[in-house]
């Protein structure tokens, strides 16, 4: 028996990063960067982009062909837009994965915890009631930071103060409850100050500032954090989905472990949501496809969620700002009018012991 | 030395005691069955030894009050089988079974070759080697309690919890459990303590029967000295006849009227 079972343990393994899923999504996020730094109103080559990229890393031999305006687009304005899309299409694709199996919700979104109103509330509250100078690039983003995590805190106590036996259930109806007042108080704040509705407006509907390095600086900390926390912690979101009563059993501080994959999350979509306002659809989608496409665990969903929602939302961010160029498309309008009937597309193509 | 002791055992929900001053002791490598009317608190029992709901008393495993035990050190020690587990319906058996071994790992860790020589083990017991890269949602209802059972062995806990392991059986699968379960036990000296509903099945296979009402030990001892029809007619309102077979025996009930 032992033998058998020697033998039997190469095969005993849960699926993790199957190189072939691994290389495809790594595969799209390297064209979507692609795509991204080249496509604009200015035309810029491969060959030019590349040239200019070495002389940037001082590779001897290289020396930029691009005119200084055309330097300084490429390097100022383009790839940080890339680079900034890239973080938060990953944070929000991992968060929304995230939430989806600490709270055993198929529909849960990164918005889950009332972050989006709570960004949306601070934000309206630095329009409507900051002076201009004040308002303009600085303050905005620290605003809706300070608002989405105030909300989420706020949902966080009511849900503890649950008499009822606390589970995960609870703290989604706690997530509504603060939702809805601080969207009917952001209503009230907007509808006060209806000068300030088509700034409020258009911030809401989300998109990906050209603000250059500053605002890359500004969420790659968090980001970064909630990702590798999250990473780290895979696998135990994977022992969360079978409830709190046997992850409990099975030597697991459910409390402690849901709290940090939360704290995580939240923390890294309050960011991204500070600086590009809301983008809705993508931590639904993203992860969603990877399930119905691969049909894996949350070990191997979460990385592949970073990978292809950084991939996503570049893409999205490219058709926002040249479908209709010069104008821009709010991004929250491009990832569902895209999004949705993609992800209908694949609903119907993929059936049956997938999910 | 008792593998599970119990003294003074009283578990609050709402207020009321659903598990009331309980005394009792399982001895190493012992088959105990926790019987009882509905409402009668075995779930609560389990769960209160599983430390999954707060009590007063005082419980040791293996000598060692439950307080003192770690999360892992008491994972290591107890598995659990709940009545309704929650089976994700994408996870294959392997990634499943696997999930057993967590209580062995720290909590960034990956499963190493021991591991998965643990699970290929528990696997093999089960008869599921074959069955490695199912998904659960592709399985039957007796296919599915034998991965359970799997999980709790991959755990390699000494003492096994079980909440109605056949309530959702037919006769052949409820046979067939009980049958593996009385066999590892052998095998492996592991100690069980099963909440069951039907009585003539206990009587099959248990050591020893207590019997719960109200939250309190009514009755404990051999299932041939718990189950007479006395008994069964105060605690469950029932009028039934004992019927030996073979050494064991049987619980018929009988028709009014």
């Amino acid at each position: 028996m032992a033998s058998i079972a020697e033998h039997a343990a190469t095969d005993v393994r849960a699926r993790g990063l199957s190189p072939v899923w691994a290389c495809s999504a790594v595969a799209f996020l390297v064209v979507s960067l692609v795509i991204g730094v080249l496509a604009g109103p200015i035309h810029l080559g491969v060959g030019e982009v590349l040239e200019s990229a070495g002389a940037r890393l001082h590779i001897p031999g290289f020396s930029t062909p691009l005119s200084p305006t055309d330097e300084a687009i490429l390097w100022q304005i383009r790839v940080p837009r890339v680079v900034l899309a890239a973080l938060v299409g990953a944070m929000l694709a991992v968060a929304g994965a995230t939430y989806q199996g600490v709270f055993r919700n198929p529909l849960a979104d990164p918005y889950l915890l009332g972050v989006a109103a709570g960004a949306g509330l601070g934000a309206t509250i630095a329009i409507a009631y900051l002076p201009q100078g004040l308002r303009g690039q600085r303050m905005l983003p620290v605003a809706a930071f300070v608002g989405g995590s105030v909300a989420v805190m706020l949902t966080y106590a009511v849900g503890r103060s649950a008499r009822r036996e606390r589970d995960a259930a609870t703290f989604i109806l706690a997530g509504v409850t603060v939702t809805a007042f601080f969207t009917a108080w952001q209503t009230f704040v907007q509808q006060q100050n209806s000068e300030t509705l088509q700034e409020v407006y258009s911030w809401i509907l989300g998109n990906i500032p050209s603000t250059g390095w500053p605002d890359v600086i500004l969420v790659l900390p968090y980001i970064a954090v909630a990702v590798v926390v999250i990473l780290a912690l895979r696998r135990v979101v994977d022992v969360l989905t079978l409830g709190d009563d046997e992850a409990a059993s099975l030597g697991v501080d459910v409390r402690r472990v849901r709290l940090a994959l939360v704290v995580a999350a939240t923390l890294g979509t309050a960011a991204a949501v500070a600086v590009t306002g809301l983008i809705g659809f993508v931590g639904i989608i993203v992860p969603h496809t990877i399930r119905l496409l691969t049909g894996v665990g949350y070990r191997a969903l979460l990385p592949l969620s970073v990978i292809v929602g950084a991939g996503f939302l570049v893409l999205a961010d490219v058709v926002a700002r040249t479908a209709l160029s010069p104008a821009e498309i709010p991004l929250g309008v491009v990832t569902a009018f895209f999004g949705a009937p993609f992800f209908a597309l694949v609903l119907r193509t993929t059936r049956g012991g997938s999910r | 030395m008792s593998a599970i002791r119990l003294r003074g055992v009283t578990v609050e929900l709402g207020g009321r005691p659903v598990v009331d001053r309980v005394d009792a002791d399982v001895a190493d490598g012992e088959w105990v069955a926790l019987i009882g009317p509905n409402g009668a608190g075995k779930t609560t029992l389990l769960r209160a030894l599983a430390r999954l709901v707060p009590f007063a008393g005082e419980i040791e495993l293996d000598g060692t009050p439950l307080a003192d035990l770690g999360r892992g050190q008491l994972a290591r020690l107890v598995a659990v089988v709940p009545q309704e587990p929650s089976t994700p319906p994408w996870m294959t058996v392997a990634e499943y079974v696997l999930l057993g071994r967590t209580p062995h790992l720290g909590p960034l860790a990956k499963e190493g070759a021991r591991d998965r020589e643990a699970t290929a083990r528990a696997l093999a017991r089960l008869d599921l080697l074959g069955f490695v890269e199912r998904r659960l949602g592709t399985l039957s209802g007796g296919e599915k309690q034998r991965v359970v059972v799997a999980r709790a062995l991959a755990q390699e806990a000494a003492i096994v919890l079980l909440d109605e392991p056949t309530a959702a059986l037919d006769i052949g699968h409820q046979q067939q459990a009980l049958d593996l379960l009385d066999g590892l036990r052998a095998e492996s000296g592991l100690t069980l303590v099963a909440a069951m509903h039907d009585l003539t099945l206990a009587a099959q296979y248990a050591d020893r029967m207590i019997l719960l009402d109200g939250g309190r030990v009514v009755a404990d001892g051999a299932p041939t000295e718990v189950l007479t029809a006395p008994v069964i007619a105060r605690h469950y309102g029932a009028a039934i006849d004992v019927v030996p077979v073979g050494d064991r025996i049987a619980i018929v009930p009988r028709r009014s009227g």
